[in-house]
Order: C-alpha cells, then sequence, then structure tokens
C-alpha cells in the first residue's frame, strides 16, 4: 500500500473515503493500515504548509552547518539526538561533505536564532563549529510553491 | 446595406451555434463555481518542456520549420509510436506535424471527400467531426453507440450505417466525452467490416495515452490490413499537458500524407516553430511525465466513479480519456436542463451529453482532470442538488 502513502504526502486531507475509492479498497482497510503506519511510526504527523511571510508573523528561519566530534559507540546519534530535541529545530539531518549535520531551526527575530546558536548548539561539546545561513526568501518547500500561479484568460472554448 | 446571409458559405451558415456556449456565459458571474466543463489537463506543462521551448527562443529558433515539422520532431514522433504503441511510419513520408490533433482531423476530411460523400461518426463523441465533414461537403452519417456496449461501435452498428456513397469511418477512440475503449478485439471487429471495402478510418487517437485498469491502447493501424487505410490523428495537447502549444500529427500512408502536405503547406504553412522544440523534449524524455499524470487521472477516476455510483446515478466505467459520462436520467431531467439547474443552484459546470450528438441525450459530461479537492466538492453540491431539487 505504497500507493497510500503517496497520496497522502501529496495531500494529507484526502478522506479515507477518497483513498480508498482511489486505490480501490475499504474505507475500513484504507483506515486500518494509516493506523498501522502511524503505530510503527512510518507517518510521522500531518501538517500545512504556510507562507508566514504572507501573514502578520514574522519569521526568521536559519540553516546551520555544524561540525561535530563523533563519538565513539555512538556515532553521530547521540550528539544528533541532543540537537534536535530543541524544540526550535525544525529539522536535523546527518550530512556527506565538508560538515557533518545541517540544522534547520526557525525563531521569531535574529537574536533569538543567535541565542539558539551561541548559547545552545555552540555549547553542545561534540560541536566544534557551525556556520549559520539566515535564509532570506523562500520560494519552494515540499513541492509547494510560495508564489501563486498566474491566472491565464479564461473565454469560451468547448474541448 | 451588404447582405451577409448571401455572402457567407451556406454550410457554415447551416452549423448551429454551440448550444453550451450558454454555460460558459453564465459562469462568468460565479467565482466560486466549480467547472467540469473543459476537456483540458488541469497540469500545467512540465516545466523540463517548458524550458525547451525557452531555450530554443533564447537561441534565436524563431523562423518557420519545414512545411511537415522539422525532421527531428518527425523522428521523435516515429520513435514514439514505436515506443509506445508499436506503430510504425516512415517519419519522411507518413507523418505530418499539424497545428493540434483538430487541424490533422480537418486536413484528412478535406483531402479525401468529394461532394456528398459519407463519413459514418459514432456518437456520442466530440463535437467537431460533423461540421468538419460538412465543411468538406460531406455528409456526416451518425451512429449512435449505446451504454451497454460500453460505448464501443459494434460491427453490426457499422454494417447497418455502411452505403455505397460511405468513404470514410472516424474512429474515436478513447472516446471524448464517454471514455469508451476500443480493444484489440473490437478493432479487429471492425477491420472483418471494412475488409473489401474502399472505406478509409479517420482515427482520433488523442487519448491514446490515457486508458486505465492495466489497459493500454491498441490503434486500428495495429490490425493486419488496416494501417493502408487509417489515417492516425494524435497530438500533444493530452498526454503532456500541451493544450496551448497547438501541436499534433498525422500519420498515414505517404501517397495520402504527400497530397494532404500540399493542403497543410498552403493554408497553415508550417506548425509553430516554439512547440516543435518543446515537442522534441516531451517526446525524449516526457514517458515519465505521462505515466505520473496518468496515475493522477486514474485516482480521480475511481474517486468520481465511486462518488457517482453512491448517489445512485448508473455510471459506466470510463477506461480511457478523462471524463466520466452518468446516467441522470433518473432524475426525470433532460441533460441540458439538467446541467443548467445545476449551474445555477449549485454552481457546478458539467456538459449536457445531448451536446455530443445522438446516444447522448440522458448523460452529462464530467471532465475529471481537476483537483481532487474540486472534485470532492464537486460531488457533494451534485448529491445535494439530486437530493433537494
Amino acid at each position: 500500500m505504497e500507493n497510500l502513502l503517496r497520496l497522502l504526502e501529496g495531500d494529507c486531507t484526502l478522506s479515507r473515503k477518497q483513498l480508498a475509492a482511489m486505490v480501490g479498497t475499504s474505507e475500513e482497510r484504507v483506515d486500518e493500515i494509516i493506523r498501522a503506519y502511524e503505530k510503527d511510526n512510518i507517518i510521522l504527523g500531518y501538517k500545512a504548509v504556510i507562507d508566514w511571510d504572507a501573514t502578520d508573523r514574522q519569521d526568521v528561519t536559519a540553516l546551520i552547518e555544524v561540525k561535530v566530534e563523533p563519538q565513539r559507540g555512538d556515532g553521530f546519534d547521540r550528539v544528533a539526538e541532543r540537537i534536535y530535541q530543541y524544540e526550535e529545530v525544525e529539522s536535523c539531518y546527518l550530512m556527506s561533505g565538508d560538515f557533518d549535520m545541517t540544522v534547520i531551526i526557525s525563531g521569531r527575530s535574529l537574536r533569538e536564532v543567535a541565542n539558539f546558536v551561541s548559547q545552545k548548539l555552540s555549547t553542545i561539546d561534540e560541536v566544534k563549529s557551525t556556520a549559520t545561513h539566515f535564509i532570506l526568501k523562500k520560494y519552494k518547500e515540499s513541492h509547494l510553491i510560495f508564489k501563486k500561479q498566474e491566472k491565464q484568460e479564461e473565454g469560451f472554448v468547448f474541448v | 446595406m451588404m447582405d451577409y446571409n448571401r455572402i457567407l458559405n451556406q454550410r457554415i451558415s447551416a452549423v448551429p451555434p454551440s448550444g453550451i456556449r450558454k454555460f460558459f456565459d453564465l459562469m462568468e458571474d460565479m467565482p466560486d463555481a466549480i467547472s467540469l466543463g473543459i476537456g483540458e489537463p488541469d497540469f500545467l506543462t512540465p516545466w523540463h518542456i517548458r524550458d525547451a521551448g525557452i531555450y530554443s527562443l533564447e537561441k534565436g529558433k524563431t523562423r518557420y520549420s519545414p512545411n511537415a515539422g522539422f525532421s527531428e520532431l518527425r523522428r521523435q514522433i516515429a520513435a514514439y509510436l514505436k515506443r509506445r504503441f508499436d506503430l510504425t511510419y516512415d517519419p519522411m513520408h507518413e507523418l505530418l506535424v499539424t497545428v493540434g490533433g483538430s487541424e490533422g482531423l480537418d486536413l484528412a476530411l478535406r483531402c479525401i471527400l468529394e461532394p456528398g460523400d459519407e463519413v459514418i461518426v459514432p456518437t456520442p463523441s466530440f463535437v467537431c467531426y460533423g461540421p468538419l465533414v460538412s465543411m468538406s461537403m460531406g455528409v456526416p452519417v451518425y451512429v449512435e453507440t449505446r451504454a451497454e456496449d460500453e460505448f464501443r461501435l459494434t460491427p453490426e452498428l457499422l454494417r447497418a450505417a455502411i452505403t455505397p456513397k460511405t468513404k470514410v469511418l472516424v474512429l474515436p477512440y478513447p472516446c471524448n466525452p464517454t471514455g469508451g475503449v476500443m480493444e484489440r478485439a473490437d478493432l479487429e471487429a471492425i477491420a472483418g467490416v471494412l475488409e473489401g471495402t474502399d472505406i478509409m478510418v479517420i482515427s482520433d487517437e488523442i487519448y491514446a495515452e490515457l486508458t486505465y485498469g492495466g489497459l493500454h491502447h491498441v490503434s486500428i493501424a495495429n490490425i493486419p490490413g488496416m494501417r493502408e487505410r487509417t489515417l492516425l490523428v494524435n497530438g500533444f495537447s493530452k498526454c503532456y499537458s500541451m493544450t496551448g502549444w497547438r501541436l499534433g500529427y498525422l500519420c498515414g500512408p505517404h501517397e495520402l500524407i504527400g497530397s494532404i502536405l500540399k493542403l497543410h503547406q498552403y493554408g497553415i504553412m508550417s506548425a509553430p516553430t516554439t512547440s516543435q522544440y518543446a515537442a522534441i523534449e516531451a517526446l525524449e524524455h516526457g514517458d515519465e511525465d505521462i505515466e505520473a499524470m496518468k496515475a493522477e487521472y486514474d485516482g480521480r477516476r475511481r474517486f468520481l466513479l465511486q462518488g457517482f455510483r453512491d448517489m445512485g446515478l448508473e455510471c459506466f466505467e470510463p477506461r480511457g480519456a478523462f471524463y466520466m459520462f452518468p446516467c441522470i436520467r433518473s432524475t426525470g431531467l433532460d441533460s441540458d436542463a439538467f446541467c443548467e439547474k445545476l449551474l445555477l443552484s449549485e454552481q457546478v459546470a458539467a456538459i449536457p451529453g445531448s451536446a455530443f450528438g445522438p446516444g447522448g441525450e440522458g448523460f452529462i459530461r464530467c471532465c475529471y482532470a481537476t483537483s481532487m479537492r474540486e472534485l470532492a466538492e464537486a460531488l457533494e453540491r451534485i448529491e445535494h442538488f439530486i437530493k433537494h431539487r
């Protein structure tokens, strides 16, 4: 039922009824499968993608490159946990390449982000260095484009 | 004072104005209306295809193409037809790039028909065939297909329609508006009737890529003995979401294509250059786009079918194109009244089946090339309409 996951990833507001018709099974079966996915943590959650810039709320998002000293036995996992447990951390990834981890955080202000980096992130023993990049403008997220598609003139056309 | 009635060609005067225009006029004042009316993909042309068009402009490729289309495009079309449908056409002599599938249909009819020639047109089907036949001085002979035959053209229906004047059979499958398809066995039966006659087939296969439930489109040109009597029309609009690019193609025996090219070259010159470059990219790298869009349509198709059946409307399962053709006779309304009332009271636009010729009355066409969200909302409104009318 990978198809079901694909459909939900595209639009998690699809109803059980819609999903059932689309994949050709019963609503009960869809419900059962989704519950199992949720229980197994294959489906982590359901969220809306929001353009906060279009609202009154002022948000600052930063992408932080982090270099880390891996630990014997635990590798990067333990330090990653120490980072991602912070509520401010939106995403946290282990990377290949010049640095070890990408941490994405959102804050109310530049100061809030700066405080997180200097007081929380940098003070973790295993963190060797950080480089903070502020996101200036979001164009696309989760396959969704922030700018509204311009409408083409609609007139009578019969096809 | 000019008397334009005397000036106008009588055949064009005789073509009635489109009966569904009123729906579009009504919709202009309904910003919240949901349209299931227009047979057009809701997807944008995939970016890599648009980009190829833009790039060709950047490179200054803004001149006419050869009359028959760029040779690279013709080669790509031939390779595509081989790859996807096992059809073999010589790109240089049996293939012509047209301004949409529509031009291909017009060219084919105009190059074949003599005054009084009869053209068999299965209906319900797309609205252009009859008027195009009339403008070519031919006579359309409508053959009503039936829901109980899944809107297929049966050999019996065909045989009964053939007269000594029959020159062409139009084969519009997968079918707009019914979603009906013709499978290999159905086509073999048609071939059996045509064998030994001089009747040509104009096969409109614009929806060839959009078949569902594991079904693969078969062209009548695949049936032994049929290729020599088939003019195949296809295009980029539906399968690559390229409606506005206006690009299609016509394939057939070189003896015919050579003559058809004359008409195209004097009437049109050549298809748009930018569109042709975009189409080359589509054919080279677009197979996955087709599959992705088709999967999306299939989900919507299943959902809408279930929805119509749940609300008690009889609905044949369409296996091609992107239309649902539910029967609305149980409501006691004719299709035109149903669509008008539905639009006025629930702001959902569908097309009355009667617009698609004999056999269409009693049905409405709903295009599901629109988002799931809109389809779900449309279904709720239609159900409300049926229950509270």
